[in-house]
């Protein structure tokens, strides 16, 4: 785009290479800070959304790869990559001044790769324990067990909340240590084994009585290390692990990597294999939404609405099986296509569902939506801002409640969405009401995305044929879809093998409890955890 | 007055609610009762429940112990372990299948073992009922006792 | 009409016949203990039976059955096990208020259990002050909550019992005055002359609309101060875990666990008495043989149908309705329910004077 390539004109460090709607843009590590406060503050195309930060380790040297989008042009991706030449002490400047979402990430470079982020306030490791040997993502990591053996005792909290970082002041830097609480603050623990943090989360809470006055989110309990799995795995294998990410959508996940994978080895999918993959990730996404829906109103302590949302949920775990194999692990996509081809039941059953959930979601409204306790609890409660949004990189449900238009479906479509007319929700106040109303109305926008494409799928082949051994040439793929909880992405870098060199999932669910930490504060306890179940994420997508 | 009309609404609001509540007091119940309903309620066809090898009724199977199942899993559920044997035709030293050990324990059903085996040896069943008191128990021997590959052409 | 009266004074006369007054006394008190506690006991078991149904029932589930037919004996079996489990030492607990609160707790529950009238002469307790009596003993448990949530060295706790301070203490309010408003239609307070006032209609038709409201206001003040949902901020399993009782296991959960359903059973029993006339069939005047179809009723199947009618209610609005926060129940007792309670009284004066 015009806009894009005069900016880039402006930067004489940088090194640009642009591919379709793809800008890969190299700079210096001592010009990044430059560079990042440049493409996001720019009046004419503000690059103000931080999608993700990709650590990297390219053998001899390391290196940053930040990844930004407009939302003004959100179409349009720009990737902005650094090398850092010192394997021993890697640092390059924090950006976290300049986007909300930027301290988390690269918390979780610094635990991987050992980069550290220069003025980030908080570097303790996002994942792994404070006292862990090693950086795991490196391609020189030790993973002998005397060097990290399974720790018998509990985490030190004195290192929990001990926050080191590296200030640098006037060209001189030194370390210094932050304290998350004070020694008078009355902080209490919510999880790591909690009945509403949907997962093994930890937040640890400091209260004024029954108000929030901090929250400090601590991941890494169930962390699996799947990217570093991924690196010895070959490309069908990967796609199986993307499932167990956030497993209520996964088919959707599994879809992204196939995606990125045929976009790699330029294998032209079937239509049929795109509907039918339409359809599953539908599904998906309104049963995630009726589970999230009923996991919202447990929280608020209304036990029979969740199982009325499970109940509907059922008839979707059937389908699933009846023509995947699989209920929530659908394995259904493959590279080139789908597993299998439809059942012979399924377009019936899903025509059978369209009316049953209609009538479901009526008298879901009828139960809760009305209901004045609950409305009086999710009212006024739990504002963020459009802007605060973007700034966090809330995608998704969450984001669209603030009225952040980012539905991947709308601005990059893939698969059959260009195929079927659907509404993007908008909603404008970004208050827990509009993020509770907005999943019962995209389950309705669901229903008709479905009700279109489920007569029309063409006929053909289900699947195209795929070598027995499936090479990426050298590069690097990039995929985002729509997920139930926000935008996935898979970032693959490819040295032309059959494993990847490095692969990286944007977690929709890391960002939305950088959300949570923000808009609770000065709310009650009760709330915390209506906030929530209002924002859905799962935690074992964070802990990748 | 506004006040006394909130109040109202609420209240009719809530009446609603507990209409729906009342209306699913008296419909039928969904709930499966799982081991009363063996012979009654069946899984779907398609749903992998445990993967087998099936033979033929001279208990001959297609497993050619390529070991390309083996390669293609994930996690190293399957072990192929083969032997030599001498053919009786040809005389020359051929490999055989000797044990298709499954642990069923480690599966994940991911199905990348049936869709790459080239011979269509083994394939899925709806068998899902695997708990066992002892780890080894989960280990399995696909092929039978004495089974042999099935001749070309037959 | 049978009542149970006639067994209970066959029993004293049997008693005196053979003994001094002191002994029948002594005999006497021991034996209405021992009915009272294995009564207890046995309609906790039932009730617990019961809200695990019909909640079940109104989650389209079927619910417990298991053990026994239809799962009838499941609570019998929870109760072994609950008896059987191992008492926790908390760790920095307060040792003598962490044992004392659970017994607090039931004591309270107990002592307001025995003033219930099932049916005539069988009614343990029968002050000329009940309703008086029925509202001060029963406002003791609270003091079991809060030392529980402070003894447990937890902060779940602390704050479960904070909450439940806050609430019980509110809601004291509107149950004391809603009562109040019988009490002044009937003009007493003895619980069994309070009954057998509503011989030919019940209070709540007697009292009109003040009566209907007070009634209203009783269920939901009543539901609160049993801490259950939608009022089950002290527990709210999704925030505190398990509030106040958090830290309790085996038994001692077990008291809580009792004390909380006959609670229900207890709240339910004095609005029949009060409201729904007790043990009292219905009676519609002008159709005779109506009523003499009711009168083959017993009076104890009276009492507890229109019990668990009001058991039912709770039940079906607990399954239904999401929990209040802090500040939203508060402003229900002091804003909505406070108030209705005040201007209700009045009306309720006017209306014994003009009709």
């Amino acid at each position: 785009m015009k806009i894009i390539d005069e900016l880039l004109a402006q930067l004489p460090f940088a090194t640009v290479e642009q591919t379709g709607k793809e800008y890969i843009v190299s700079v210096p590590a001592e010009n990044l800070y430059e560079t990042a406060s440049f493409l996001k503050n720019n009046p004419r195309h503000p690059f103000d959304f931080l999608m993700d930060i990709i650590g990297m380790d390219y053998g001899d040297s390391l290196g940053v790869t930040y990844i930004l989008s407009s939302t003004q042009f959100p179409g349009y991706i720009l990737v902005l990559k650094t090398e850092l030449a010192d394997r021993e002490n890697p640092e390059v400047d924090s950006i976290s001044e300049l986007w909300e979402s930027a301290p988390f990430y690269e918390r979780e470079v610094h635990g991987f790769f050992g980069i550290v982020f220069l003025n980030n306030p908080d570097m303790r490791r996002l994942f792994l324990r404070q006292d862990w040997v090693g950086y795991p993502l490196r391609k020189d990591y030790d993973a002998d067990p005397n060097i990290n053996p399974i720790p018998l005792s509990d985490e030190d909290l004195d290192q929990m909340e001990d926050l080191p970082c590296i200030e640098v002041n006037q060209g001189n830097k030194f370390e210094d240590h932050h304290k998350m609480f004070e020694a008078e603050e009355y902080v209490v623990n919510f999880g790591p084994q909690h009945p509403a943090t949907h997962g093994v989360l930890h937040l640890r809470v400091s209260l004024d009585g029954e108000t929030i006055k901090k929250v400090d989110p601590n991941f890494g309990y169930i962390h699996r290390g799947v990217e570093k799995m991924c690196e010895a795995y070959t490309y069908p294998q990967i796609l199986h692990l993307t499932e167990r990410l956030d497993y209520l959508s996964g088919s959707i996940n599994r879809h992204a990597v196939c995606l990125a994978v045929e976009k790699g080895i330029g294998l032209e999918v079937p239509e049929r294999a795109h509907y039918i993959r339409t359809i599953i990730d539908e599904l998906t996404r309104i049963a995630s939404h009726l589970l999230g829906w009923g996991s919202m109103t447990m929280d608020m302590g209304s036990i029979t609405a969740f199982v009325y949302g499970m109940r509907d949920r059922e008839k979707i775990m059937d389908i699933f099986e009846e023509t995947c194999g699989g209920r929530l692990m659908t394995n259904y996509s493959v590279i080139g296509g789908v597993m299998n081809d439809i059942h012979p039941n399924f377009q019936r059953k899903v025509k059978e569902f369209i009316p049953y959930m209609c009538k479901m979601l009526k008298e879901h409204h009828m139960l809760f939506t009305g209901n004045p306790i609950a409305r009086g609890r999710m009212e006024g409660v739990g504002y963020l801002s459009k802007e605060q949004a973007i700034s966090i990189g809330a995608t998704g449900p969450t984001g669209r409640a603030s009225g952040w238009s980012n539905d991947v479906r709308k601005i990059a479509p893939y698969a059959a969405y260009t195929h079927a007319d659907f509404q993007e929700i908008l909603r404008s106040d970004g208050l827990t009401f509009d993020r509770y109303m907005i999943r019962l109305d995209e389950i309705e926008e669901s229903l008709k995305i479905l009700e279109q494409l489920i007569d029309n799928i063409p006929g053909g082949a289900y699947a195209a044929k795929t070598k027995a051994i499936i090479k990426l040439p050298e590069g690097e793929y990039f995929q985002r879809v729509e997920a139930a909880r926000g935008e996935f992405d898979v970032y693959i870098n490819s040295r032309g093998d059959k494993y990847p060199y490095r692969l990286k999932f944007r977690s929709p669910s890391l960002t939305l409890v950088n959300a949570l930490k923000h808009i609770s504060i000065g709310t009650k306890v009760a709330d915390l955890i209506m906030l929530g179940g209002s924002l859905d994420y799962v935690v074992p997508c964070i802990d990748r | 007055m506004n006040h006394i009309k909130k109040v109202l609404e609420g209240i009719w609001h809530l009446m609603q609610g507990m209409y729906i509540s009342m209306l699913n007091f008296i419909r039928p119940k969904v709930t499966e009762q799982y081991p009363e309903n063996r012979g009654k309620v069946f899984p779907h066809q398609r749903m992998r429940g445990q993967l087998v090898m099936p033979h033929n009724e001279n208990n001959e199977h297609n497993c050619t112990a390529c070991g390309i199942c083996q390669t293609n899993c994930p996690n190293g559920t399957i072990q192929v372990l083969s032997k030599k044997e001498l053919d009786e035709e040809t005389g020359k030293e051929k490999k055989v299948l000797d044990r298709y050990i499954y642990d069923i324990g480690s599966c994940i059903f991911c199905a990348i073992c049936t869709m790459s085996c080239p011979f269509d040896a083994i394939t899925w069943t709806n068998e899902f009922e695997h708990s066992t008191f002892t780890r080894p128990k989960l280990y399995d021997k696909l092929n039978r006792e004495g089974s042999k590959l099935k001749k070309k052409g037959k | 009409m049978f009542h149970f009266d006639v067994v209970t004074n066959w029993i004293d006369e049997f008693l005196r016949t053979y003994l001094s007054n002191g002994w029948t006394l002594f005999i006497e008190f021991v034996l209405i203990g021992i009915v009272i506690l294995a009564a207890y006991a046995v309609l906790a078991l039932i009730l617990i039976y019961v809200e695990r149904k019909v909640c079940a029932f109104f989650q389209c589930r079927i619910g417990p059955n298991r053990v026994g037919p239809w799962g009838l004996i499941q609570s019998v079996a929870d109760m072994i096990k609950i008896l059987i489990k191992e008492l926790i030492k908390i760790d920095r607990a307060d040792p003598v208020l962490f044992r004392l609160s659970a017994f607090l707790v039931i004591i309270a529950s107990i002592c307001t259990f025995g003033a219930i009238p099932f049916d005539r002469g069988l009614h343990a307790v029968d002050f000329n002050i009940g309703v008086f009596y029925l509202l001060a003993v029963s406002s003791l448990g609270v003091v079991g909550i809060l030392l529980a949530g402070w003894s447990s060295n937890n902060k779940y706790t602390m704050i479960g019992a904070m909450r439940s301070g806050a609430q019980l203490i509110s809601y004291e309010l509107s149950c004391g005055l809603s009562l109040m408003t019988i009490v002044m239609l009937s003009g007493t307070m003895q619980l069994s002359v309070i009954v057998e006032q509503q011989t030919y209609a019940w209070n709540i038709f007697r009292g009109g609309i003040p009566a209907l409201i007070a009634f209203i206001v009783y269920l939901i003040a009543g539901h609160a101060e049993t801490n259950r949902g939608p009022f089950d901020l002290p527990e709210a399993e999704s925030e505190l875990t398990a509030g106040y009782h958090t830290e309790y296991s085996g038994i001692q959960f077990g008291f809580f666990y009792l004390a909380e359903y006959l609670n229900m059973f207890i709240i339910a029993a004095i609005a029949s008495t009060l409201f729904l006339g007790g043990w009292m069939p219905l009676y519609i005047p002008g159709w005779e043989s109506f009523n003499q179809v009711m009168d083959y009723i017993p009076p104890v199947l009276w009492f507890f149908g229109k019990t668990f009618f009001c058991v039912f209610l709770t039940l079906w609005v607990r399954w239904t309705i999401p929990r209040l926060r802090i500040d939203q129940l508060l402003n229900l007792e002091w804003k909505i329910l406070m108030p209705i309670c005040l201007v209700n009284i009045v009306l309720m004066a006017l209306w014994i004077i003009y009709v």
